[in-house]
């Protein structure tokens, strides 16, 4: 259905749908990057910080301090996970890598479900931003366009810690040779423990603060993993701007394409996916021969 | 894997056996072409699988997935079943007189495997159940491509399905099959029994948006839903096919709420339907346009809350206040609710009454032999439903039973917390269903 009217509405949600797929991948992207670690428990991630926030809402009846303990629980959870479990695996094959954090996903979405049930759980948008806006010609859901707000300034946040702090140069010159920054006394492993705690928390945090939008159930990553490992690879592997730019072309495909044929929308984000694949392989803002 | 377990003491072997020849006597006056169907040769699992004290069901449902919520009630369902099936409850007795104390004699035991409600892994896990342990009935689906799929398995097999709960015309449509049989109602009896109480409610000459899951169950019922409108004038302004668990509605729902439609008809099932029916409130479009469920999705009154659910009309199986009208239901509500503490919806039902046609239907061929259960099955003989009398249509293995529709309740009128739907009619069974053969139904050999 293309009229002028619903193309500037599904620009607009794209944009929207992007941002929140581009600070979900992020976390990805940074881990990966930082790490050498492929996450696949990242949409498990994106599930439990929901579910954190779902538990302190209902603790405190505050969507801001659902937010904030949320995201706090998942550096936490995050940082443990690597201490624990991924720590052992640094030295081990990628095959390796991929399982460990497949089941870890799988024990995390099984745990929620003992714990919450698979019946779906509401956490409500605070109050002052239920509703719609009107937007000209556009009705949009007042909350779409506070997480939109959130989002960017979430990957805001990331890019000063990454670009403009000593952690952030620490991490980058991890990314580009983790042994010579060992050797200049840096301990890489506290670096790398924090690294994962943020990259959990971007998944996290997008996930709580997601919740009003999607509502929860225990399975809600799988879908959201897939999209963000798309994401990833268009905008390049290990770059922090390539998961912003990738998440906000996969937003715009998956609406743009919804008006000429919605069957089409996810067939068209692997499309373009192969396409970037084969005319640049390290994706759009990737760096040849690191990924 | 649960089972259920009898000892084996000889003297009761000896019982048993007694009990098995009885039947069997009893079966050979019914059916006399059948009645020694032990110098047949093997076929599928038999005489294996029902050669000791025992038999064994394959249930496959979706435990996790979209479909999670509907395929743990389907399988309380079936629980609930064995346990009467092998106790001899009067509820089974109820619906019908030749069910006894277990099947034949035996006691049925069962396993559950986790199909996630994809057609490839419950395959799998039924041909594991088929090989391991010999089963002589699969049973699960909750989706129509696993429907579609466990129905060719089991021909290909040769072993007993019972659908459980799927809603595509194509089950005992084009992909129907000897060996598959479906209890539950589909999309044409639906669109059949919903649309003129849709045209009756909302008026005649409106303009639709359809949002639908893009596999055989989606593509079918709102195929059905469009045909049983036009006459009324209603036409169709967008159809969002969207993939089976998409993350996130907003891009379909965008186009809906530009589409200047009137009536919204969610074919969406499971989560699916829960999140594009909360995020079509989000986008202020359940102010706009009246919300419908073709195919009533199980709790998802309680999932979206009762405000989001009032008023918005639907088709359905069963749902829990028949029990004031019919002493069938209400044995099964009250036996239901004391085992599991909550009321079942219409996919525990469907699931319950999968398990008692098909042990009325070997009760009567008197043996486990694959093709005389079918022939049994294909006698129509009628049982005693929730809903009224039901029979299998032997010609497509359909179940001919009424289509419920139900409205739902405001916040306001509901008398107890479960009450969220008020049943307005009970469309009989028979009108509703097209010819067995409209669909293409061609079911193929009994060996």
């Amino acid at each position: 259905m293309i009229s002028w009217a619903n193309f500037v509405s599904q620009l607009f949600n794209g944009l929207a749908s992007g941002a929140l797929l581009a600070l979900i991948s992020s976390g990805l992207t940074i881990i990966y990057g930082t790490l050498g670690v492929l996450n696949l428990a990242h949409g498990a991630m994106f599930m439990l910080g929901g579910y954190a926030g779902y538990v302190a809402y209902h603790a405190t009846g505050s969507f801001v301090i659902a937010v904030v303990a949320g995201a706090l629980f998942m550096v936490a959870f995050g940082a443990l996970v690597e201490r624990v479990i991924i720590r052992s695996f640094y030295d081990r094959p990628p095959e390796d890598q991929i399982l460990v954090t497949f089941g870890i996903g799988i024990v995390i979405v099984e745990l929620v479900r003992l714990g919450f049930g698979s019946l779906t759980m509401s956490v409500p948008p605070p109050s002052w931003a239920a509703g719609v806006t009107p937007m000209g010609f556009l009705i949009y859901p007042t909350y779409r366009i506070v997480v939109l707000a959130i989002a960017a300034a979430a990957l805001g946040v990331l890019y000063i810690v990454l670009y403009r702090t000593r952690l952030g140069m620490i991490v980058r010159a991890g990314i580009e040779d983790s042994g010579m920054v060992g050797m200049l006394g840096i301990n890489v492993y506290r670096v790398f423990m924090l690294v994962f705690g943020i990259g959990a928390m971007a998944a996290g945090f997008a996930g709580i603060v997601n919740a009003p939008v999607v509502s929860l159930t225990p399975d809600i990553g799988d879908g959201i993993l897939v999209q963000t490992f798309v994401v990833v690879v268009i905008g390049g592997v290990g770059s922090f701007p390539g998961a912003i730019l990738g998440g906000l072309i996969a937003g715009e495909i998956l609406s743009l394409t919804s008006m000429v044929d919605p069957a089409y929308s996810e067939v068209m984000l692997f499309v373009v996916m192969t396409l970037v694949l084969l005319l640049r392989p390290q994706g759009l803002l990737g760096l040849k021969g690191r990924a | 894997m649960e089972t259920n377990r009898r000892g084996g003491l000889s003297r009761r072997a000896v019982l048993l056996g007694s009990v098995q020849t009885a039947a069997g006597l009893a079966a050979a006056a019914a059916f006399p072409g059948l009645a020694w169907a032990a110098e047949e040769p093997p076929i599928g699992t038999w005489p294996a699988g029902s050669a000791g004290d025992s038999v064994f069901i394959g249930i496959s449902v979706p435990r996790t997935g979209t479909y999670a919520v509907q395929g743990e009630d389907e399988l309380k369902g079936y629980m609930l079943a064995v346990d009467h099936l092998n106790s001899g409850d009067p509820l089974m007795k109820a619906i019908s007189p030749n069910i006894k104390k277990g099947v034949l004699g035996k006691t049925v035991k069962f396993g559950v495997a986790d199909s996630e409600a994809k057609p490839n892994t419950a395959v799998q896990e039924q041909s594991r159940f088929i090989s391991e342990n010999k089963a002589v009935l699969i049973t699960g689906a909750t989706s129509s491509a696993v429907a579609v799929a466990l129905n060719k398995f089991a021909q290909r097999e040769k072993v007993l399905y019972v659908t459980g709960i799927s809603g595509s015309n194509d089950t005992t449509g084009k992909d129907c099959v000897r060996y598959g049989f479906r209890q539950c109602f589909y999309g044409q009896t639906a669109a059949a029994a919903i649309a003129p109480v849709l045209v009756k409610a909302i008026g005649k000459n409106k303009k639709v948006a359809y949002l639908t899951p893009d596999y055989t169950y989606g593509h079918t019922v709102q195929k059905s839903m469009e045909d049983y409108l036009k006459p009324a004038g209603w036409t169709t302004v967008t159809n969002q096919v969207a993939p089976l668990g998409a993350p996130d509605y907003s891009p379909y729902l965008l186009n809906i709420a530009n589409s200047g439609a009137d009536v919204l008809l969610n074919v969406n099932w499971g989560h699916d339907a829960v999140l594009s029916t909360q995020q079509a409130k989000q986008f202020g479009i359940l102010a706009k346009q009246k919300l419908v469920f073709p195919y009533q999705i199980p709790f998802i009154a309680k999932e979206v809350g009762p405000d989001v659910t009032a008023g918005v009309l639907a088709a359905t199986d069963f749902w829990w206040t028949l029990q004031d009208k019919f002493p069938v239901a209400k044995m099964f509500v009250t036996a239901f609710e004391k085992k599991y503490g909550y009321k079942p919806e219409w996919t525990a039902e469907s699931a319950y009454m999968s398990f008692a046609m098909w042990a009325d239907a070997v009760e009567r061929a008197g043996t486990f032999y694959p093709p005389a259960v079918i022939k049994a099955f294909e006698a129509g003989a009628k049982i005693q439903g929730m809903v009224g009398e039901e029979w299998m249509r032997g010609a497509d293995h359909q179940m001919v039973h009424p289509v419920v529709i139900v409205r739902g309740k405001a916040p306001s009128d509901m008398k107890s917390p479960d009450d969220y739907w008020e049943v307005m009619e009970i469309v009989p069974g028979e009108g509703v269903m097209q010819a067995p053969d409209a669909f293409g139904c061609k079911l193929g050999d009994y060996t």
